[in-house]
Parts: structure tokens; C-alpha cells; sequence
């Protein structure tokens, strides 16, 4: 596989992801803080395995989104007992979360109807 | 708050980057672990668990940059991250390094430095509001330039409608005898309108009135703001205090503003009104009807320079009886009109350009030369780029390390070129040829510079980016496979294309530089007509009222004479009122033959000089005698001839006998006595120059400024002190000019040539050196690209001198190529500066053949160090990898 190639596929998923996948990461926060491959896990949980996130999203991602103070992280002990970073919500990261979900509504609703109208 | 978080891992980011990014790593990489922990707990083996994991992952690396990438301040850590590795790839190579930023410095330096003097002198408006606006006009003598009479120019001032103003002037140079000592002024006599003509006015007192210029109003200056703080302290009283001036009383009526240009006298102090008399239109030998005035107007704005000039030559072509005119004044040519911006530059304007056309040549050629090394070098980085692109590097960034790099190299450039533009400035100013006009107004030109920088920083960037975006393209794994030192066939074919251009563009400039040198070769071995070695001269004026009567001139001069052949190491001396390759240029005169049809008339150089001067000068006496003591007012006027005019005019005849009158002719007939040897007037150049010589006791009128030369029997310049003393001695108060050797006359009538080829030969030599570097560089770089082959070739019995000869073969059938095309080039070039040469064609085959030969020489050179190189590859390195 080339180089580009291989940037296609990365900047493919990334595109079926964007907007969203800052959306999925504090979903699937919003209950308890996490390590980054309990995160991805979680996010195929919840879309029942339509998104698989790869790490070359998600590290990204949560940086961001961490600089952005939407997270913060710690180090601690995973459940296997090896070092983890763990992200955690914060108040703002909430209130992103309640305004990316009332957003998503409101497009998915939007959507929906231009799709059955015709 | 969010702002708050960024901010500080904004600085985190930066400063404690290091702890970041241990941080990061420790995160991927427990990510990657958890992983395959969790593929063995679903059945997977450990190997085979760790492998998809890491497929999983794309690569630790990859993840950790793309972190990197999204993080804040990212852009400004990879900037200090391009420019660290930036540098240290630039200190990697320094020979490379320097050759790159010593080119661009050379070539953005030397043409900022030309453009700017260019630009001022041939481009940049003149310093007065209306100055598109301001022409001057010549009274047409078949063709070339004449000063106009000031009949002339009252009659086109009263019967033209296209300009606004008009006025003549004349060098005026009076001795100011106020001060402590005596001391000569610059300055000009002038018609009243001078300064309206100009559009500036005085910065206090009045500008002239058209009642000043009455030949019986009384005597005012205007000065110049310099003369004003020089010699009377800034002082503000000044306008309306009386100055002397060669004896007179003038009243101060004015000064100028500071910083004033005065294109037309760049030296002046002083103004007067020019006072001619308007009356005496009919008496023909009136100062009035001789052509010495410079003319210049102001044009209507709704008036073209052509349409002035249509108009003024229609007033030429018909008199009116109100302007009666004389024969030498009679306008049958019409005139000729030029902008004065044209005018002042129209003697340097062939240099000028031709210079412009060399330094855009080296401009080419430093442009040329640093694609080529940034080529060069990115065929030798191609596996680094191959590499980095392995390890995640994305195309973007490669290029922005690149395009850093090439920024850095001419950033450098740019530093180093500043300099090398302003000592450039410094030294064209310095070494610039006298005519040279608005040198004071030269500076080093921001706007050029920043195009100069910009060309070139445009270019190395393009030839910086270009081997990463190959690099980027490549299949990796075949990159990675060769990824040592093989380069594409593609950059070794642009390579060839910039050493031929290079070797063509450096062949022009050495063919031009070439014929300059021969052409002044030729034009000092040209013999001026006399000896000019031991001679040392300057002129002598005669200055107040004391001097009016013609005898009391020539008296002093007599005297002088006497006084200086009795300084010690004088073996002779003379004095001429016109001197030979000195700034006179009013010493043209009509002369009339006794045979001559009447109203016939030769123009003529008219030497009156005292006995000895041509003794002195080594003129050559042909037939006859010289004049001598016992020429003197009361005896028959005798004249002495040069042979030019004596084959002229009297081609099968003894001219010795003949009569003829020069000048006025209602005086009585000189009588031709002798013939002597042709001598050059203006400069080497010219033609032979018709002269006739009678002594200054003999002449119809007294001159009040003479030249004195004097043949010393040791250095000549040391003696003009003593001569100074010996003159001073019998009249303190005259002042002495222009002090020169005659060979520092002779020098600085080439001073344009000579200017010309200086900076033609600087030239020459950076195009020579940085096409060797090119060929070098290319034979260098192809030798280590085929360090393989080589090997091959020599393991397969190829001999050493075989070998050698492989690669010498390759670099000089290049340098022929460029050659071949730069010939034409060459022949293009010297039609440009054809005005320049002299005495040769400009096909000339010497310099053609010896420019050639150069550049095979050093070609040949540059091609031996790396076929040297070459011979000595070990066949062994065929049997090693890649």
C-alpha cells in the first residue's frame, strides 16, 4: 500500500467521522472516565459496531478535545492492571455534549424528513 | 475557560515538549499492548496478536505525528523544528552552503546595486514638480547638437506659443574676493525665467525678475543654500548685502532651498542674470550671436516635446524681418528638442543599459547556479526523503521542511546581499565616470532589492520543493530499496540544461567584457597628437576690471609665462586658450580661405596660444615654421595649420602662403606659415579635428581664461605647487583651476569605456566562477551517481585515462554546447553595446577566440577534480551492496 493510498483510507474514515466522533467521544464518556482503547471499544458498543475508531483518529481527537478543556486526563491502573491514561468529562465537555446531542437532533430530524418527503 | 486550557497546553506543548511528547508515547503504546492483550484473550497467539495489533494501529510513529500535528501551537513547534534541522543541514554542508548563499548575495547585491544607480539616473523623474515637462532645446547643425545663439532664443521666445517659460544659460564661474582668499565659485548666468523654467523658487528672498535681466540693471545673485552656510555662516541678513565678485559689487537677492538638485550644474553656487544686450541684433560679431547658451522650457501641459518641436521648427523654417539672423544662425536645420531627464542622461544611457543587460545576466546565471546545487542536493537527499516519508513524515511537512530550508538559504543570501548592495552603491559612485549625472541621488533602491530577493528566493524554493515532491510520490518500497544515491534520469537532464545555459549566459558576458578591454586597448594606443607624458595643466583666468583692457591680459599672461618656465624642472611651457581633452568647448570657429566662394565657411578648433605651447605639447611641426616671439601684434597676423585641413583644402598646393580669415571677417587675412600634426580635441575618438593656431597676441580678441602647460623634467604633478606660486606672483588675486596631469586628462576622456569595462569584467569573472562551480557541481554529483558504474567499467579493464576521459568528455561536450549557443547570444549582445566599442568589429575574432578559450580553460579545470575522482573508484565496489 502506497503512502497516499493509505492517507485516503485514513482521511475517508476521518471524513464519515467528523463532527461526530468528537460527538461519540463524550457519549461514551458521560458515565465514567476511560482509557483510550475503552473509549473505541465503547464507541462500537454504542453504534453496535458501525464505527470502529482507529487510534489514528482517536489520539488526535482527544487531544483536542482535551486542549480544548473539554477532557482531562490522569494516569491510572487499567482493569489488567497496566498503565493507562484515562480521560475524564468536564462541566464543559457536558455542556458540549448536551449541545452536540440537541445539534444531532436537530439534523438527524432535518434530514429525516427531507428524505421522506418527495 | 476553554481558552485558559489551551493556552496553557499551548505552552505546554512548547516548552515542556519534551515531557509531551514521553506522555504521548507511553500512551500509544499502552494502547497498542492493550490491544494485543486483548486479541490473545480471544484466542489469538502472542506474535500474531502483537502483528494485527500493530496493523490495527498503523504504526506508533504515524499515530504519535498526526497527535502532534492536531495539537495547539503545532505549527509554530515544527516551524523551530524545520528551522533547527534546517540549520543543521545547512551546516552539514557548508561548502555548499556558502557557495548557495555567496551566489544569491552576489547576484541580489550587484543588481540592486545597478538597478538602483539605473534607476536614478535613466528612470526616476528629476526633482522638479513639472519635470516630464521641462525639454531642451539645440540648434540642429546637421545632425548633432549646437547651443543656440540668445538671438535665437528671443526670437522663438517671442514668436512660439508652446512654452510656459524659456530660458538660456551659461557656466559662470567668478572669483569671490570677499572671503579671506580668493576663491572660485560654480555657478550659471542665466536668463530671467531660469528657476520658473525648473519650478522651484527660492527658500527665502525673490526669484530673478525679467528687470534684472537688462544689460543696464544692476548686478544680483541668487545662491545656493550650501554657499549660504558655508560662507556666510546661515546667516539670514544675507538677502539684500552686496558680495564681490570678480571685482564687481553684486546684491544678494536670494537662496535656495537645501537639498536642491540642479541637474543642468550639479556644482553650482551662484546665479546672475544672464544681461545681454537685446539691442545689437544686427552687429554680427556681438557676443549675442555666438552659440554658447544651453536652452531649456517649460512646455504648456497640453504641449508634447513633439509637438514643441513641429512648432519651433516651423518658426525656423520662416523668418520674419522683425528677427533678422546671420548665416551661422540662420536655423536652415531647425532645431532639436529632447526632455531634459533624456538630455542630461543621453551621453551615459548606452553604458547604462548595457550594464542593466549584464547584471540581469548574472542575475540569471546566480538564479541558474542555485537551482542547480538545490537540485543537486536533493538528488543526493532523495533516500532522506524516502525515509522520513517511512516514518510518517506527511507530504506537507517535507515540503515545509524544505521550503524552510531554501527560505534560510536566502534569508542568508538576502543579509550578505544588502551588503554587497550598498559597497556596490558606494563603489559605482565612487568610480563613476564625471559625466555621470544625479550621482548624489543614488542610493540603494528598497523595491529592486526586495524584487531581486524575491526572484531568487521564488526560485531556489521551487528547486528546493521539487526533490520532496518527488520523493513523496515514490512508492516507498522501491524507494526504500534504492534508496541511497540513485537519482532520476529527469534531474540529470535539467542539471545538463542549467550548466549549458550557464556556460552560454557566462560566454555573453566575457564576449562584452572582452571587447570593452580591446576596444580601450585600441583606444589608448590611439596617439592624441602630442606627447602627453611629464605634461602637467591648468588654466589661469583673468578676473576684474583690471583685465578689461586686452593688453593688460595678454601682459599677464606674458608675465606668468615668463615667471613659471623660471620655476626649477620646467623644461618648457605654453599657454593655449583651448586645450586639448580638458572641458573647454567653446573654441569652434567659422574660417574663410582668401579661395573660399564667400559665405563658404570651415568650422575649425581655434588655438590662440603664447610662443612655445606647441614646442612644449611635441606637436609636430610638417612644413613651414612655428609661430614665435616675433609674431606679435604689430607684424602680419601668421597662422599655423593642422595637416587635416591643410590636405582639405589645399590637396596638390603649398598651403604655406595661403590666407585665411577666422572668425570675424572684416579683420585683416592670417597668413599661413606653417603646418603642424593633427591633434585629438575631445577625446581619442574623434576624428581628426581641423585646428588652426595664431598667437594669442595676434588674435582678434583677448581670452580671458587660458590653459597652461607645462613640460616638467621629473613628476609633473609635484611641480604645480611652485608653478601656483610662480603666477601667484605676479597677481595674487587670479584664480588657478583645474590642476591635472595630461595623462589624467587622457584617462578620464575614457572614463565612460573605462567604467563600463570594470564593472563588465566583475562581472565577467563572478559569471566564469559560478559556471565552473555549475560544472563541477553536476560532474561531481553524476560522479558519485555512477560510482557503480564506474566501477563496473573499471573492473571490466577500463584503464584510469579511460575513465578520466569518460567524464571529462561529458563536462567539456557540455561547455561546447553552451558555447555553440552562446555565440548567438554573444553576437546579440555586442550589437547592444556597439556604442561602446572602439576600433574594432564587434565580431571581433581575438576576443571571441580568447573568451572561448577562457572557458574551455576553466571548464576543463572544474571537469578534472571529479573525473580525477572518479579514476581513482575501486572496482572492488561492485561486489559490495548498495
Amino acid at each position: 500500500m502506497t503512502r497516499d493510498q493509505m492517507n485516503d483510507q485514513l482521511n475517508d474514515q476521518t471524513n464519515l467521522l467528523q463532527g461526530t466522533l468528537d460527538m461519540m467521544i463524550l457519549k461514551s464518556l458521560a458515565l465514567d472516565q476511560m482509557h483510550g482503547l475503552g473509549i473505541s471499544r465503547r464507541i462500537e458498543q454504542l453504534t453496535k459496531g458501525t464505527f470502529q475508531v482507529k487510534p489514528g483518529s482517536l489520539f488526535p481527537a482527544l487531544h483536542r478535545m482535551e486542549e480544548e478543556g473539554w477532557l482531562v486526563s490522569s494516569w491510572g491502573e487499567s482493569e489488567n492492571n497496566r498503565r493507562a491514561k484515562f480521560y475524564r468529562l468536564t462541566r464543559a465537555g457536558r455542556r458540549q455534549l448536551n449541545s452536540e446531542t440537541q445539534r444531532w437532533g436537530r439534523i438527524s430530524l432535518a434530514i429525516a424528513r427531507a428524505l421522506e418527503a418527495s | 475557560m476553554p481558552k485558559i486550557s489551551r493556552m496553557k497546553t499551548f505552552f505546554r506543548n512548547i516548552f515542556a515538549k519534551h515531557h509531551a511528547d514521553r506522555d504521548l508515547d507511553d500512551e500509544v503504546r499502552g494502547y497498542a499492548e492493550m490491544l494485543a492483550e486483548e486479541k490473545t484473550r480471544e484466542g489469538m497467539s502472542p506474535d500474531e496478536a502483537r502483528r494485527t495489533a500493530s496493523l490495527e494501529l498503523g504504526g506508533v510513529e504515524q499515530v504519535k505525528e498526526q497527535v502532534r500535528e492536531a495539537r495547539a501551537g503545532a505549527w509554530l513547534d515544527s516551524l523551530f523544528q524545520d528551522l533547527r534541522f534546517g540549520l543543521r543541514m545547512l551546516r552539514k554542508s557548508p561548502g555548499l552552503t556558502a557557495v548557495a548563499v555567496l551566489t544569491l548575495a552576489l547576484g541580489i547585491g550587484m543588481n540592486t546595486a545597478i538597478f538602483s544607480v539605473v534607476d536614478t539616473i535613466l528612470f526616476k523623474s528629476l526633482p522638479y514638480p513639472h519635470s516630464n515637462r521641462i525639454a531642451v532645446i539645440w540648434d540642429n547643425s546637421e545632425g548633432s547638437r549646437l547651443e543656440v545663439t540668445f538671438h535665437t532664443f528671443r526670437e522663438l521666445t517671442a514668436r512660439s506659443r508652446s512654452f510656459e517659460a524659456a530660458s538660456v544659460l551659461k557656466t559662470w564661474q567668478p572669483n569671490m574676493t570677499s572671503a579671506a582668499q580668493p576663491d572660485r565659485l560654480d555657478g550659471q548666468s542665466v536668463s530671467a525665467d531660469y528657476f520658473r523654467v525648473l519650478g522651484i523658487g527660492p527658500a527665502f528672498g525673490r526669484d530673478f525678475q525679467p528687470s534684472d535681466d537688462a544689460s543696464d540693471s544692476p548686478k544680483v545673485v541668487i545662491i545656493s543654500y550650501g554657499l549660504w552656510r558655508s560662507h556666510f555662516g546661515a546667516d539670514v541678513t544675507i538677502v539684500g548685502r552686496q558680495i564681490t565678485l570678480d571685482g564687481e559689487l553684486y546684491t544678494v537677492i536670494g537662496v535656495l532651498p537645501p537639498q536642491l538638485e540642479t541637474v543642468l550644474a550639479p556644482s553650482a553656487q551662484v546665479w546672475t542674470p544672464l544681461r545681454y544686450d537685446t539691442r545689437n541684433i544686427t552687429a554680427s560679431d556681438a557676443v549675442e550671436w555666438g552659440h554658447h547658451l544651453r536652452m531649456v522650457a517649460l512646455l504648456r501641459p497640453d504641449i508634447s516635446a513633439k509637438k514643441a518641436a513641429r512648432e519651433i521648427n516651423e518658426i525656423a523654417a520662416s523668418p520674419v524681418s522683425e528677427f533678422p539672423r546671420v548665416p551661422w544662425a540662420s536655423l536652415e536645420n531647425g532645431f532639436l528638442v529632447d526632455s531634459l531627464q533624456a538630455d542630461v542622461t543621453r551621453g551615459v544611457r548606452p553604458a547604462l543599459l548595457a550594464l542593466l543587460g549584464a547584471v540581469t545576466l548574472v542575475l540569471l546565471i546566480a538564479c541558474v547556479n542555485v537551482t542547480n546545487l538545490l537540485l543537486a542536493r536533493g538528488a543526493q537527499r532523495h533516500g532522506e526523503f524516502v525515509m522520513r516519508s517511512a516514518l510518517g513524515a506527511g507530504r506537507a511537512r517535507m515540503i515545509r521542511q524544505l521550503l524552510t530550508e531554501s527560505l534560510l538559504l536566502s534569508a542568508l543570501g538576502g543579509v550578505l546581499g544588502i551588503l554587497v548592495a550598498e559597497m556596490s552603491v558606494k563603489g559605482l559612485v565612487g568610480l563613476s565616470p564625471s559625466e555621470l549625472p544625479r550621482t548624489s541621488a543614488i542610493s540603494v533602491n528598497g523595491a529592486v532589492f526586495a524584487f531581486a530577493l524575491g526572484v531568487t528566493a521564488i526560485i531556489g524554493l521551487l528547486a528546493g520543493v521539487i526533490p520532496a515532491l518527488v520523493a513523496s510520490r515514490e512508492d516507498l518500497h522501491v524507494g526504500l530499496q534504492e534508496a541511497s544515491v540513485r537519482t532520476s534520469k529527469g534531474h540529470q537532464l535539467t542539471r545538463n540544461v542549467l550548466v549549458v545555459a550557464e556556460v552560454a549566459l557566462a560566454l555573453v558576458l566575457l564576449v562584452s567584457a572582452g571587447l570593452l578591454l580591446h576596444s580601450l586597448d585600441r583606444l589608448f594606443a590611439v596617439a592624441p597628437g602630442f606627447n602627453s607624458s611629464h605634461l602637467v595643466t591648468l588654466q589661469v583666468q583673468t578676473s576684474g576690471h583690471r583685465y578689461d583692457d586686452p593688453d593688460a591680459s595678454r601682459l599677464f599672461f606674458a608675465q606668468a609665462l615668463a615667471e613659471v618656465r623660471r620655476v626649477p624642472g620646467v623644461a618648457a611651457a605654453g599657454f593655449s586658450s583651448l586645450l586639448p581633452f580638458s572641458a573647454d568647448q567653446f573654441g569652434a570657429y567659422g574660417a574663410q580661405f582668401e579661395n573660399d566662394s564667400p559665405g563658404a565657411s570651415d568650422e575649425v578648433f581655434r588655438y590662440a596660444v603664447t610662443p612655445g605651447y606647441l614646442e612644449t605639447m611635441e606637436i609636430p611641426l610638417r612644413r613651414g615654421r612655428l609661430l614665435d616671439e616675433h609674431d606679435i601684434t604689430t607684424a602680419a597676423p601668421a597662422a599655423l595649420i593642422s595637416e587635416s585641413l591643410a590636405r582639405r583644402k589645399f590637396p596638390h598646393q603649398d598651403p604655406i602662403g595661403k590666407r585665411l580669415h577666422i572668425g570675424p571677417t572684416d579683420k585683416p587675412w592670417y597668413t599661413i606659415v606653417g603646418v603642424v600634426g593633427n591633434v585629438k580635441q575631445s577625446s581619442l575618438t574623434a576624428g581628426d579635428s581641423d585646428a588652426v593656431y595664431i598667437t594669442s597676441a595676434q588674435s582678434w580678441f583677448a581670452d580671458d581664461a587660458m590653459s597652461l602647460v607645462v613640460r616638467a623634467r621629473g613628476n609633473p604633478a609635484s611641480l604645480a605647487p611652485a608653478i601656483r606660486a610662480a603666477i601667484w606672483s605676479i597677481d595674487k588675486g587670479q584664480p588657478i583651476t583645474r590642476v591635472a596631469t595630461m595623462d589624467d586628462l587622457l584617462a578620464a576622456s575614457a572614463a565612460q569605456r573605462r567604467f563600463a569595462l570594470v564593472l563588465f569584467e566583475a562581472f565577467g569573472v563572478v559569471a566564469l566562477i559560478l559556471a565552473g562551480c555549475g560544472i563541477y557541481g553536476v560532474l561531481s554529483g553524476s560522479v558519485t551517481e555512477r560510482t557503480r558504474e564506474i566501477g563496473i567499467r573499471s573492473a571490466l579493464g577500463a584503464s584510469q585515462r579511460n575513465i578520466m576521459a569518460l567524464v571529462i568528455r561529458r563536462g567539456l561536450s557540455l561547455t561546447a554546447l553552451g558555447v555553440v549557443i552562446g555565440l548567438f547570444g554573444a553576437a546579440a549582445a555586442s550589437h547592444a553595446i556597439v556604442t561602446l566599442l572602439f576600433g574594432i568589429s564587434q565580431l571581433d575574432p581575438i576576443t571571441y577566440l580568447a573568451v572561448i578559450a577562457l572557458l574551455a580553460l576553466v571548464s576543463g579545470l572544474a571537469c578534472w577534480m571529479p573525473a580525477w575522482r572518479a579514476s581513482r573508484i575501486d572496482p572492488a565496489i561492485t561486489l559490495r551492496p548498495e
